[in-house]
């Protein structure tokens, strides 16, 4: 605890030398923020810039982030194999669907109404990205919590049948690949990586922003095929894995 | 108030990394360490916002009104899946200390520290 509150008051001296080099709050002199204000709606035909650098004018790095995102779900996946001395527990009968404790008839009708509502907005927030906040990464963590749901009935097993390890694997890898493949078009077609190969369209319009729109799709696919394989990961571990690991 | 953004930043920096120093369990540890994070996005957002600025959302307000950097935006949207993915990584890892070593307190992994 001294050695904390020693680096605490070390860190607070150079937090405050360094804060003092910054340009007060408020008075914003960075040039590339003012730049893409300045040209971005009519350079990109996208209303949401923050959609737009990360889908097209950066386009780039936002693959080296899906890519950290595929990889630490490779991961977590590899983390969390089937270890020597472990096995699924086995199932005895069917009443073990419902093994989700307080999971009442109510919470299971309403999660059943919840799913659509869930599904149609994480839909919406993809495809809107370049319009209004949202995109990919948003919409994707929205779409990841429909099956969710399933589980939060009671119903853990049904939700390895909505989603099956499989499929939501190969959502994942299929997104990656995706948005890989939108950076490739631009490159085979434009003459440069993630160079927006597509009709810009009208700014405002849903299909405007070129390329984006493609690219928040695939992103979006990705993103919620690796957080349902996190998560199926980590609900096997609390329901279907028993036994200990030998060392 | 000018620097009170960073004051905050700096507190849930410091806040964190208590947490982290102080925690008996791995999991405290990790939610710690995504306060720590946090204050990243305060500063991100702190350096880009400019006085007056609005959202650089031109959806319903005219191209030429002033809206604060939207590159700060997306680093922190960047920021944030790392530290969804740092934060999977690191559950992960804690699940299978636990089954090794049957417990979530750091002080009794021992292996680690043979």
């Amino acid at each position: 605890m001294v050695l904390f509150g020693v680096a605490a008051v070390g860190f607070g001296v150079v937090l405050v030398y360094g804060l003092s080099g910054l340009p007060a709050f408020g008075h914003y002199h960075g040039v590339y923020g003012k730049v893409i204000n300045g040209i971005g709606v009519t350079e990109r035909h996208a209303t949401d810039l923050v959609t737009a650098l990360n889908f097209d004018i950066r386009g780039f790095d936002t693959l080296g982030e899906e890519f950290i995102l595929f990889g630490s779900v490779l991961g977590v996946v590899l983390i969390l194999r089937q270890m020597r001395g472990e096995h699924d527990r086995p199932r005895q009968h069917e009443a073990d669907e419902h093994t989700f404790a307080g999971a009442s008839e109510a919470l299971r009708a309403l999660s059943l109404a919840v799913i659509p509502a869930i599904l149609a907005i994480g839909i919406y927030i993809v495809v809107h990205g370049q319009l209004t906040p949202g995109g990919g990464f948003q919409g994707g963590v929205i779409l990841a919590a429909g099956p969710l749901v399933v589980f939060l009935a009671g119903r853990y097993l049904r939700m390895r049948i909505v989603a099956p390890h499989t499929l939501v694997e190969i959502g994942e890898a299929a997104g990656a690949l995706g948005y890989a493949l939108v950076g490739l078009s631009g490159l085979v077609l434009a003459g440069v990586f993630f160079k927006n190969f597509l009709p810009l369209g009208i700014a405002g319009h849903l299909l405007s922003g070129g390329q984006m729109d493609l690219a928040s799709a695939a992103v979006g696919l990705e993103v919620s095929g690796a957080f349902l394989v996190a998560f199926g990961e980590f609900l096997d571990q609390a329901m279907v894995v028993s036994g200990s690991p030998r060392s | 108030m000018s620097f009170l953004p960073f004051a905050v930043a700096a507190w849930l920096f410091l806040a964190g990394l208590y947490g982290i120093v102080s925690s008996r369990s791995l999991i405290r540890a990790i939610l710690s360490l995504t306060v720590v994070q946090s204050a990243t996005y305060v500063v991100l957002l702190g350096v880009g916002y400019s006085k007056g600025g609005q959202a650089p959302i031109f959806a319903d307000i005219p191209q030429t009104s002033k809206a604060v950097d939207p590159v700060v935006q997306v680093l922190v949207l960047t920021d944030v899946v790392i530290e969804a993915t740092v934060t999977a990584m690191l559950l992960a890892l804690a699940v299978q200390a636990h089954k090794r070593f049957g417990s979530l307190d750091p002080q009794d992994l021992r292996a680690l520290q043979d």
